[in-house]
């Protein structure tokens, strides 16, 4: 093949793809949006209408309990998770550990990373059943916790490691403790930490698999930590299958709800972050 | 003449898979208020010198360090003060410019705020009072907060000189602070340095034999881990010791030799263009 055919037919393949993949958002999209439509264009409020008495059956009501459930479950569960990746990945720095062992504990958070989530699900209905307890909020959180921890603990060490040597230097020479120049550094990576935090709190928010046998499957609003709710990954799984095709609809829009939520988090995220870019080390000349 | 800061048998190895020992036995005295400049090629130890100053080596894992460094009297590897004291009192300079991650403002003030409880109005008072003394203030006073990150590298070389100054130190140890600069942000950053040697201690890395003769009163010449020769820099130029320092000064056969060494000839006026 000529040299320039060759050139023409990778920069078709390489636009192609990047077609195919805004084309399959748009697709997703797109297409709860037309089956959920009838439900959430007629009537948006279903995301803010509590469910039924028999919601599961007819789809009376809506779906704010899946909704708030959600928010409940996966917000408490990044904060917690924020804070143990960030301080996990401080350790992994040379700073504290040693080469060696942050080659180790690298290579266990990529196995947890690559644990299918049901595994962590089965892992903390473990815990509740041991420990005597029930399906609950709090187990959830707990579990969508670990579920995104080794993600962001990932990101977050990988974000630190690229702030150069020289930020640890100029924070060391004036003088700063480890623990200020840990701050400095944290403060260099925060638009690759926030985009770690994004991931994670992404991945939480669409798993069903971990919160099924945790925070549970259910029909009423959440009452309490520790007692039953449900999300909408969940609510989605257990509607999809339903014979009723008003139930399905609302399946649909529960999708919608989510991928939109989704998406403006990460669009946000990425107007954060560009702020905080412009005070990272190097700026413009790096 | 007082001496400021001075090592004894310092002997620094970097113990990682490959054993190299960076200092072999080097004691050297800096004076106060003067500036040394400290030369040598590429790999000799300059750089690891500079740094054993005030422990910032450590800051690497596998260093084994035997000898001591005086400030002053006061030793800063046997002693009981805490590291970030020692690093308060010699500021250090990076080569290449860096800015933390924080506004023009918050640069200078950083220094202040973790050693001490400044008032608004007094981190107002002496941030201005810094970058004035490295020549900035009259070009950022009016965008405090902006970011760091963003100034031209020369005002950037210039902040950062502002935020070690801030934390009053005794030394300023300037790593080749030139080197990434254009002519005249390094003249600019030059004409700094002469106005501080007034008040400070200067010990700066160079790679330009003008330079050093430029700006410095001592010079120390360094070859793979070993003192060559330490000497008043007229002397040092004029009639070096060693016949080392000769082939060097004089850019003959020594490994890693010194891309300004061409220049030597040139008169020093026309120097500050061959950074």
């Amino acid at each position: 093949m000529d040299r320039y055919t060759e050139q023409r037919l990778f920069g078709l393949l390489a636009r192609a793809s990047a077609a195919l993949v805004v084309g399959v958002l748009a697709m997703v999209i797109s297409v709860t949006l037309y089956r959920g439509g009838r439900v959430f264009l007629t009537d948006p409020a279903v995301m803010i209408t509590p469910p039924g008495s028999r919601y599961m059956l007819d789809g009376g009501g809506g779906f704010l309990h899946a909704v708030l459930g959600s928010i409940f479950i996966v917000v408490p569960a990044t904060a917690i998770a924020i804070l143990l990746s960030l301080s996990t990945a401080v350790f992994l720095q040379s700073d504290y550990s040693s080469e060696r062992t942050s080659e180790i504990i690298n290579m266990f958070l990529n196995v947890l990373w690559g644990t299918p989530p049901i595994v962590y699900g089965v892992f903390v209905l473990t815990v509740i059943i041991a420990v005597g307890a029930q399906t609950s909020l709090f187990f959830g959180i707990i579990a969508i916790a670990i579920f995104q921890y080794p993600i962001m603990t990932r990101y977050t060490d990988e974000a630190l490691r690229s702030v150069p040597g020289a930020v640890k230097e100029a924070s060391y020479g004036l003088g700063s403790t480890r623990f200020e120049t840990a701050r400095i550094t944290i403060r260099s990576a925060l638009p690759g930490i926030v985009a770690g935090v994004i991931i994670g709190f992404a991945r939480g928010i669409g798993d069903a698999a971990t919160v099924l046998f945790t925070a549970g499957r259910s029909t009423q609003m959440p009452g309490g930590l520790f007692e039953p709710a449900t999300t909408l990954p969940i609510l989605i799984f257990e509607q999809a299958a339903s014979f009723n095709a008003e139930v399905r609809a609302h399946a649909y829009a529960a999708s919608f709800v989510l991928i939109i939520a989704v998406l403006t988090l990460i669009i946000a995220s990425k107007l954060l972050a560009g702020k905080y870019a412009r005070f990272a080390p190097g700026g413009r000349h790096s | 003449m007082t001496t400021a800061l001075k090592t004894e048998n310092l002997t620094i190895t970097y113990t990682g898979k490959r054993e190299v020992t960076a200092l072999n036995d080097v004691s050297v005295e800096f004076n106060e208020n003067e500036l040394t400049a400290i030369i040598g090629p590429s790999g000799c130890g300059k750089s690891t010198l500079m740094k054993s100053l005030n422990r910032l080596h450590e800051i690497q894992p596998n260093v084994d360090i035997s000898g001591e460094v005086y400030l002053g009297t006061q030793p800063i590897y046997a002693t009981d003060e805490p590291l970030p004291e020692i690093r308060r009192r010699v500021g250090y300079v990076p080569q290449k410019p860096t800015a933390l991650p924080l506004s023009i403002y918050n640069n200078v003030a950083y220094g202040l705020k973790i050693h001490g409880n400044h008032s608004k109005a007094e981190l107002d008072k002496l941030v201005k009072k810094y970058l004035q003394k490295v020549n900035l203030w009259e070009e950022v006073n009016d965008r405090l907060d902006a970011p760091g990150a963003e100034l031209s590298t020369g005002q950037l070389q210039r902040l950062c000189l502002a935020r070690s100054l801030a934390v009053e130190p005794d030394v300023l140890l300037c790593d080749e602070v030139t080197s990434a600069l254009d002519p005249i942000s390094a003249e600019s950053v030059e004409e700094t340095l002469k106005e501080l040697k007034e008040e400070y201690t200067i010990v700066m890395i160079t790679h330009s034999m003008n330079q050093a003769k430029r700006l410095a009163d001592k010079v120390v010449f360094l070859y793979l881990g070993n003192l060559v020769e330490a000497n008043d820099v007229n002397q040092f130029f004029e009639k070096p010791e060693s016949e080392r320092t000769k082939q060097f000064i004089s850019g003959q056969g020594v490994v890693g030799e010194d891309e300004s060494s061409d220049e030597e000839k040139q008169p020093a006026t026309t120097a500050a263009q061959v950074l």
